[in-house]
Parts: structure tokens; C-alpha cells; sequence
């Protein structure tokens, strides 16, 4: 059961074979039994969630179930949770209880999902590798040496160690599609604009979008179209009508175009990855997909671009933690300047103010031309590379990672190799587009992802291809054995 | 491109961050190494391309003006670390 799927469990749920009640108190406890050993929660709300399932049974029994009544599910903590704390994985919003919930948060709750907790994550979503979380690091359930990938590295780890069959994450560079691809699971970043960003801790404001994971393709679908649709309360909401992204899960692949881009597989590829992906892509030939050569040549500077624009955008989001209105407070301060300075000094990890102090630099007086400016005309290359590879391919396919996950700490101390790690999936948000990370196979026992990656919404189209790929591999299905508990 | 330690102090000035005296060297090495790695943006030459701020070129939305928003002040102040009589307290600035 631990392992089921969300359209499994639904079923079921329909059939009356279990009740919601009956699974939320089995995951409860395979939580209960191994969570000290991965530490992928940073609040549990077991409580409410018996609750929240109680009302969702009787939901069902009336007839009034909503289209994932009773499905445990958990949430990244940089959503709002009426009542519940959110701390984004920061000092600072350590004691931080919202007064009312994010749009993903409240329409998943429409739809009738019961939130098992809040899972942990990079401060701010700032991270790759999920370390850098003031609650400690969460471990990968393949090897819990390694890390889980980030920033979303909590959400993936439960849906991976069969603690919740679904996820809410957010991806500004990859942290939807990476933890995903280290972890063996499916997630998908939807274009910029698709999900609300309402109630969600501002990080890149231009970056950030929110999507779910979850073991398929097709429990993707389900849940983002819960999750999707334009929200007035978010300004840069799109003004799409709401989308059945699972209705066109069956559509076959023959004829598929895909893309694929010289620069994803460079030196600096790991070959047992390589190999991985390279099986995958004939597997779509054999099966009548056409694979073109394409060229994506701006790709190596979508790492100096993303750690202009996104530290800059940090820079100005998280000015508004000053100790005065919300969050963390520094003790005794002297004055209004040491109230600002040490608040902010106690309050955020290193990461943080490493990006904070970055963003304020390309920003200042003088340098705002060489990097900020600059930043944002090759954002435009980038995007005009995708622009003009989507003229001839319907998707464009590659690694979601150039390595799999690595051991805790070894990139601790070397910010830059960090975010070299991001190379593949930065690109993908500078340019706004959709992609998804789907399992693909094993490299040095570690889960390796393929990486999709879609025109502007074209979401639908990249859950039809991932869902028409895990019918006919089993990656997918592939789970750790978690060790005995201490 | 490496930055001075006096630069690093401006900065963080700045951005309102303290930073203690044992720590000042490490992070200015660290952010150093990030713009260096950034510097390669330099060598391309973007003289007659657009700046692109928001990835589907939307501009901001109006709406009317007219309130949609109810009261929420009390609540909102039990997040505050300090109040009173409905205000924010900070450390005195004018004597």
C-alpha cells in the first residue's frame, strides 16, 4: 500500500475497499517507524490529518467527494498553512504561524487531499541538496549517506520512502526536478504562471513556480489540475481556463519529434547517466518517436545568468525580514540598526545571506548594467534558443542531473560546484517553459531522471509522453528499502 | 572577478546583514568565487538584445480600484514580535 499511486488509491477509495482513514493511519506509522532516519518533515500534523480524513470518508459516504477526497498528501513548507507553521526552512520563520493559506494549499483542500505535514527543504527553497534547511538535512531513502537533492528535497523523499503517495514542491531552478530525479520519483515544473503563486514564501519572483511529485506521470496530471489555474489574487497569474490534464494520458507517441540538444550531453556528464538516457531515447525511436539533433547553445551561461537574477530577486523578497512585523526577532537589540542587522544576521543560514549579498551587489549603484541588465539580455538568448528548437521538435529531451546524488556534505563548502549541479534544469525557468523529471533508470545504484521538457503549457503533451513511457518501463515502480529502524 | 573585504562590508551594509568579524573573510571569499563564476556573462556580447524580465513578457495587470480586502489588523499583529495599542515597536530612533 505504501507504494500505491494516487489513481490507485482512488480507486480503492471508490470501490470502498479502504477507507481514508484506514491509509492516512498506515502512513502515519511507516512514518512514526522510520522519519529518524531521513528527516524529511519538518512539522507533522497527524492530528488533523485523522481529521481531515474522518470528514473526507464521510465526504465520500454522502456523495459529495471531491476529485482526490482522502488522498494523503504532504506539503513543502514554503506553503501557508492557516494555523499551521511555515518556516520555509528558516530560523527566521521559525515561529511564523500564517493566517490563511496558499491558493495550491486551499485548492487541494477543496479537492479534498489530507495534509499529513510540512517536509523540509533548503532554506528558502536556496539549495540543491536540501542541507541547508535550519531543521538539519534530510537523507536520500537510496542511501541515507546521500543527499536527496533540493530544494524540495523532503517532498520527494516522502513520496520516495512511501510516507504520502503525492507532494506539493516549487521549482525555481530545478527543485521540483532534481530531488525527483535523485530520489526515483515523477515531477513536473509547469510553465511559469500556471500555478498560483499566492501564499507561497517569495524566493525569484520571475522563477518561482509550484507543481507536484509523485510516483507517475499520471498521478502528476491528477494532482496538478487540482492545483493549476488562474488565481486574480497573483498578478503574474495566467489568464488560462482550467485544464483536465489527465485527458489525454493515452494519446500515442508515433511521430513524436524529439529534441535532442548537443549541450546536454558534454563533457561534464557522468557516463553511467549518459548510458541511462541514451537506452531511454531509443526506447521512444523504437517505438516510432523521431529523434533530431538540436542545439541549445547558450546553455552554459544559463548558471551565471539564473545566480544573477535569482539572487537579485532574493535580494529584494526577503528585505521584508527585519524583525519588526513577523518572524524571528534578535534579543535586546540597541538601536533600530541593530534590530535590522543582527535579526538578519542570527535569523538567516549561510546560503541565504550568501544570495542576499550577491543580489544586493549586482544590484548597487554601478554594477547594475554589467550584471543585472546583462543577466537579462542572456535570459532572452536562452529563451530565443528554446524558441527556435520547439519551431521543429515537439519536446526536447536530456538528463535531469549531470550526477547522481552525491554524499552529504561534499559540496557543502564549494557554492559554485553546487550550482553547476543545476546546469541542465536553470534554463528551463529563466525561459519560463514546462518540464518534468520522470525515473529512467540506475547509476551506481542511485536513481537517474530523464528530463522532458515542453513548449510554453504544453504540460499535457509532457504528461502524455511520460505517462506513455512508464507503459512501457517499471523504473517507476522501483522502491529503496528503507533500513530497520533504530 | 575577486572582491576587496572593504566591498563585502559596503554590501552587507547594505543589505541591513551583519556579518562578525571571524566570518567577514571566509564569506568574501566565497562570494568572490560565485562572481567570478558569474563573470563569464561578460565575454557575450548582448549590445542589441532586449532585456527579458518576466519569461512570457507579460506586463503588470490592473484591476479597479476599489477595496477587496476586510480588516485584518489584530490578527496580523499576533505575528509581531512587539506591539502595542494596535502599533509595531521598534528600538526608540529620535530621542
Amino acid at each position: 500500500m505504501q507504494h500505491a499511486s494516487v489513481a490507485s488509491l482512488l480507486a480503492g477509495l471508490r470501490a470502498g475497499e479502504f477507507s481514508s482513514e484506514e491509509i492516512t493511519c498506515d502512513y502515519l506509522s511507516r512514518i512514526s517507524e522510520h522519519e529518524g532516519q531521513l528527516n524529511a518533515f519538518i512539522t507533522l500534523t497527524s492530528e488533523q490529518a485523522l481529521e481531515q480524513a474522518r470528514a473526507a470518508d464521510q465526504q465520500r459516504a454522502a456523495g459529495q467527494a471531491g476529485a482526490l477526497a482522502g488522498i494523503p498528501l504532504v506539503h513543502k513548507d514554503i506553503f501557508c498553512t492557516s494555523g499551521t507553521r511555515t518556516s520555509c526552512g528558516s530560523r527566521m520563520l521559525d515561529n511564523f504561524v500564517p493566517p490563511y493559506d496558499a491558493t495550491v494549499v486551499s485548492r487541494l483542500r477543496q479537492a479534498g487531499v489530507v495534509m499529513l505535514g510540512k517536509t523540509n527543504m533548503d532554506e528558502f527553497a536556496m539549495g540543491s541538496s536540501t542541507e541547508s534547511s535550519y531543521y538539519g538535512a534530510t537523507r536520500n531513502p537510496w542511501d541515507t549517506e546521500s543527499v536527496p537533492g533540493g530544494s524540495s528535497g523532503g517532498s520527494a523523499v516522502v513520496v520516495a520512502a512511501g510516507f504520502a503517495p503525492a507532494a506539493t514542491g516549487t521549482d525555481t531552478g530545478g527543485s521540483i526536478r532534481q530531488p525527483a530525479a535523485l530520489c526515483g520519483i515523477s515531477g513536473i515544473k509547469p510553465t511559469y504562471g500556471r500555478v498560483s503563486r499566492l501564499g507561497m514564501v517569495a524566493f525569484a519572483s520571475s522563477l518561482d513556480q509550484a507543481g507536484p511529485l509523485a510516483r507517475t506521470a499520471q498521478d502528476c496530471a491528477l494532482l496538478l489540475s487540482a492545483m493549476a489555474g488562474y488565481d486574480p489574487a497573483d498578478s503574474t497569474s495566467a489568464q488560462r481556463d482550467a485544464e483536465d490534464f489527465s485527458a489525454g494520458l493515452e494519446q500515442a507517441i508515433s511521430g513524436l519529434k524529439i529534441g535532442i540538444p548537443a549541450e546536454y550531453f558534454s563533457a561534464g556528464l557522468d557516463s553511467g547517466i549518459a548510458a541511462v538516457i541514451q537506452t531511454s531515447l531509443k526506447e521512444f525511436a523504437q517505438r516510432g518517436a523521431i529523434l533530431v539533433d538540436i542545439s541549445l547553445p547558450h546553455t552554459a551561461l544559463s548558471v551565471p545568468a539564473y545566480y544573477v537574477i535569482a539572487p537579485a530577486e532574493a535580494s529584494t523578497n526577503l528585505s521584508r525580514y527585519d524583525g519588526v512585523r513577523y518572524g524571528y526577532r534578535c534579543e535586546d537589540p540597541a538601536d533600530l540598526h541593530d534590530l535590522y542587522t543582527r535579526t538578519r544576521e542570527e535569523g538567516f543560514g549561510a546560503e541565504v545571506k550568501r544570495r542576499i549579498l550577491v543580489g544586493t551587489y549586482a544590484l548597487s549603484a554601478g554594477y547594475y548594467d554589467a550584471y543585472y541588465r546583462k543577466a537579462q539580455q542572456i535570459r532572452r538568448l536562452i529563451q530565443q534558443d528554446f524558441v527556435q528548437a520547439f519551431t521543429d521538435v515537439d519536446v526536447i529531451m536530456g538528463p535531469t542531473t549531470p550526477h547522481p546524488a552525491w554524499k552529504l556534505g561534499a559540496k557543502s563548502n564549494d557554492p559554485v560546484a553546487m550550482y553547476l549541479e543545476d546546469i541542465y534544469t536553470l534554463g528551463i525557468n529563466l525561459a519560463g517553459l514546462p518540464a518534468m523529471s520522470v525515473p529512467a533508470g540506475f547509476c551506481s545504484g542511485m536513481p537517474v531522471g530523464l528530463q522532458l521538457i515542453g513548449n510554453y503549457f504544453a504540460e499535457s503533451k509532457l504528461l502524455n509522453i511520460a505517462h506513455q513511457y512508464q507503459q512501457w518501463t517499471d523504473w517507476h515502480q522501483r522502491t529503496p528499502t528503507l533500513p530497520a529502524a533504530a | 572577478m575577486s572582491v576587496a573585504q572593504a566591498e563585502i562590508e559596503k554590501i552587507a551594509e547594505l543589505a541591513r546583514i551583519r556579518i562578525a568579524d571571524s566570518e567577514i573573510s571566509t564569506v568574501t571569499e566565497r562570494i568572490s568565487s560565485i562572481l567570478e563564476m558569474v563573470d563569464q556573462m561578460q565575454a557575450v556580447n548582448t549590445a542589441a538584445v532586449e532585456p527579458m524580465a518576466n519569461p512570457l513578457d507579460a506586463s503588470q495587470r490592473l484591476r479597479a480600484d476599489k477595496v477587496t480586502e476586510s480588516d485584518q489588523r489584530e490578527q496580523f499583529q499576533q505575528l509581531a514580535p512587539l506591539v502595542e495599542d494596535g502599533l509595531y515597536l521598534v528600538p526608540r530612533v529620535i530621542d
